[in-house]
């Protein structure tokens, strides 16, 4: 109760230092460059100053935010990157150097290329096809929504969800993971699946395919509606099929947005991290480099150094993609 | 939109689709379903047999020889295997843990020193012997039984009371409600600034926006928690406080809010801002009753993001609230139940189900404007 009250002061408070602040600064800005009832040089010039000084009273709390939490931060990691444990001596490429080594970032690595290549082919595959046919059915909407939930479910509470799937019960005794129940009546053997290495990280990556469906369905649906009608209309015409249609010309009109989906799962498979830490903490082979990063940064008392070494090497796997969007973004701006 | 309707494929599409949304929401289904089984019928079967009834082994301890009675020059224990359970029903029983369903219900069985034990249907049992018993403790009876299904709330209980999954409750509200309200205003002015206002550099500050769009998390930790480290070692407060985890929610949710927001104000027709201009307007006062007003959706997309976000976050939590009894949110609780009492289904699906159920509660109730939200955030260009 003590700390739901100092949460309600504290968000007030932070909400008024927020808006006092933008109307305190702004209202100063008028005070001392008035332009209003005022005419001829002297107005204009204070407008002029005004007009300059103003967007960045706007943007200053955001820059100032982003510059601490994110781009001071990846300069400093990179610095780290080149340092020891404490991040006090300087040692080189050793870091990097050790990693290449290790046979657990290795596995990181190895493990982290079959979730790239799995994970968003998995999802925006499911997507699209869950997108084509829910828009014929008149149920469609409904069967979107419960799809689309797991996408407000968090990677724990997932992971949970899939661990209880997943549970096994030696041979004899009655399963209750839904998976080994079926095995079993199908005749076979129930197995530990979290503890079967290689299999394992697909076991995992089924978590995140669940959750990023609806977020590629949605995404593509909305796409599919805005194909013109005319172009599959004149299909039609022409004889194509259903099939023919959707391959032919439904696809190639949304590459662009197949694009934007899969590299955005794609990014976020590069961070997963919760549902490893949930189901295998990394065990039985099956550690990505997301957890072994925050492996790093605690084990033993934290080693800044291999730490800041393996977010360097995620962050080195997301620039294309980040260059990518740069990119698209300049062109559309200049489109406007 | 493709005219065939009427053919025997439709009939293909409806089933695939079903057979797709079961995939989808099974988990789920069975998640919740398990957790209001009670725990030992959850601990021996599946979720998907709830409503039938499940047949357990179980072990009775019938009472010491203190609560024999003599009855035509015998000596008898009774009592009901199924105390309190009465619509239970026995199906075998035995003496001996190596064989604990040797004998059918109604039959006898020769207890060592010249005890019988009979067992009925219903759970009634009784030891005779012939001379008087001895002992305190009383005989172990194994039997199985099937027990009708039974739903209770006690798993949820148990974990608001015993498991800390209340006090956690509390700590995701005091972490997601700020994290998600302060970030809404800095960005939107910002991205009145970006979108609306002219000054040198504008192109380039709205591509470091796109470009820390996608900046991984795990870049920022470490040099981040070094900072919050020294300065809190600097102006001797503790370096892991609520204030610091907004502000690093706020930091982290930025980028996506400013462009979000900003593609949303750009689209908004420059003729309302001109005119409010000529009419003297300055520009905190178009964005103050125009622009934030027209931007609610935008608005409202975000928050729900920002607000999912911070409510499903574990890894910032644990690294900028730390990992003390006190301070878990809900999804570290879980993280640590999940090792602590990994075979305890019963806590773990009450538990887990806790955690889910508000993000479940906005989605369902904000849809609308996540979907919007997404589709302004993620298809450029149309």
């Amino acid at each position: 109760m003590q700390q739901l009250l100092f949460a309600v002061t504290t968000m007030a408070a932070g909400v008024l230092a927020c808006v006092a602040y933008f109307y305190g600064t702004n209202w100063i800005l008028d005070r001392i460059f008035p332009s209003k009832g005022l005419t001829g040089k002297v107005a204009s010039r204070n407008l002029r100053i005004t007009n300059t000084i103003r967007p960045w009273l706007f943007l200053g709390p955001a820059m100032v935010s982003l510059t601490i939490y994110l781009i001071y931060p990846v300069i400093e990691s990179v610095w780290l990157s080149f340092h020891d444990k404490s991040g006090q001596a300087f040692v080189g490429v050793s870091n990097f150097n050790w990693m290449i080594n290790d046979g657990e970032f290795r596995q990181s690595i190895y493990n982290n290329f079959l979730w790239l290549l799995v994970v968003p082919a998995a999802a925006t595959f499911f997507g699209l096809i869950i997108a084509a046919l829910t828009d014929r059915i008149w149920w469609g909407n409904i069967a979107k929504t419960l799809i689309f939930m797991p996408m407000a479910i968090s990677f724990v509470g997932a992971s949970v969800i899939w661990k209880f799937i997943y549970d096994f019960r030696p041979e004899g005794s009655e399963q209750i993971g839904l998976l080994n129940a079926l095995v079993v009546a199908f005749g076979g053997s129930p197995e530990a699946w979290m503890t079967l290495p290689f299999w394992n990280n697909f076991f995992l990556m089924v978590i995140l395919i669940w959750i990023q469906t609806g977020f590629a369905m949605v995404i593509l649906s909305a796409a599919l509606r805005g194909i013109p009608e005319e172009t599959i209309e004149a299909a039609v015409i022409d004889g194509a099929n259903g099939l023919q249609i959707f391959f032919k010309i439904m696809i190639p009109q949304i590459w662009g947005t197949i694009a934007v989906v899969w590299t955005t799962i794609t990014i976020l498979v590069l961070k997963v991290f919760d549902i490893v830490l949930a189901m295998t903490n990394g065990q039985w082979q099956s550690q990505v480099l997301a957890n072994l990063m925050f492996d790093w940064m605690f084990r033993g008392g934290g080693d800044f150094g291999r730490g800041a070494a393996i977010a360097v090497v995620i962050m080195v796997l997301v620039i294309p993609i980040m260059v990518w969007n740069i990119r698209n973004a300049a062109k559309e701006m200049e489109g406007r | 939109m493709i005219a065939s309707a009427r053919s025997p494929l439709v009939w293909v599409v409806h089933l695939s689709v079903i057979l797709l949304v079961l995939l989808w929401t099974l988990p789920t289904a069975g998640l919740l379903i398990s957790s209001l089984r009670d725990k030992d019928q959850l601990a021996v079967s599946g979720w998907w047999t709830a409503l039938s009834t499940s047949t357990q082994s179980l072990v009775y301890r019938a009472p010491g020889a203190d609560k024999q009675v003599e009855k035509d020059g015998k000596f008898v224990i009774s009592g009901n295997l199924l105390e309190g359970q009465s619509t239970g029903q026995v199906s075998a029983f035995g003496f001996n843990s190596r064989e604990p369903v040797a004998f059918q219900p109604g039959q006898t069985a020769d207890l060592s020193d010249g005890e019988k034990l009979t067992v009925q249907a219903d759970g009634t049992f009784e030891i005779v012997s012939d001379k008087a018993m001895e002992g305190t403790r009383g005989q172990r009876i194994f039997y199985t039984a099937a027990v009708p299904p039974r739903f209770t709330i006690d798993n949820y209980i148990e974990v608001m009371r015993a498991e800390g999954i209340g006090a956690s409750f509390i700590n995701s509200l005091t972490v997601a409600i700020p994290s998600t309200i302060i970030p809404i205003l800095v960005a939107a002015f910002a991205a009145y600034a970006l979108a609306w206002m002219k000054f040198p550099g504008r192109a380039i500050l709205i591509a470091v926006v796109v470009g820390l769009l996608v900046v991984p998390l795990q870049m920022s930790l470490i040099p981040l928690l070094k900072l919050y480290n020294g300065v809190g070692a600097f102006l001797g407060v503790p370096a892991k406080t609520y204030v610091g985890i907004w502000l690093a929610h706020m930091g982290f949710g930025l980028p996506l809010a400013i462009y979000l927001l900003r593609n949303y104000m750009a689209g908004l027709p420059r003729e309302i801002m001109e005119s409010a201009r000529v009419d003297g307007a300055s520009d905190f006062d178009i964005f103050v009753k125009i622009i934030l007003p027209l931007s609610f959706p935008a608005l409202a997309s975000f928050a729900i993001f920002q607000f999912l976000w911070t409510w499903n976050d574990l890894l910032v939590a644990m690294v900028f609230l730390g990992t003390g009894n006190d301070s878990l949110v809900l999804t570290g609780r879980l993280v640590n139940l999940l090792g602590s009492r990994g075979g305890n289904w019963e806590i773990l699906t009450a538990s887990a189900f806790i955690t889910i159920i508000v993000p479940l509660i906005v989605f369902f109730s904000l849809q609308r404007y996540l979907v919007r939200g997404l589709l302004a955030g993620s298809v450029k260009g149309g």
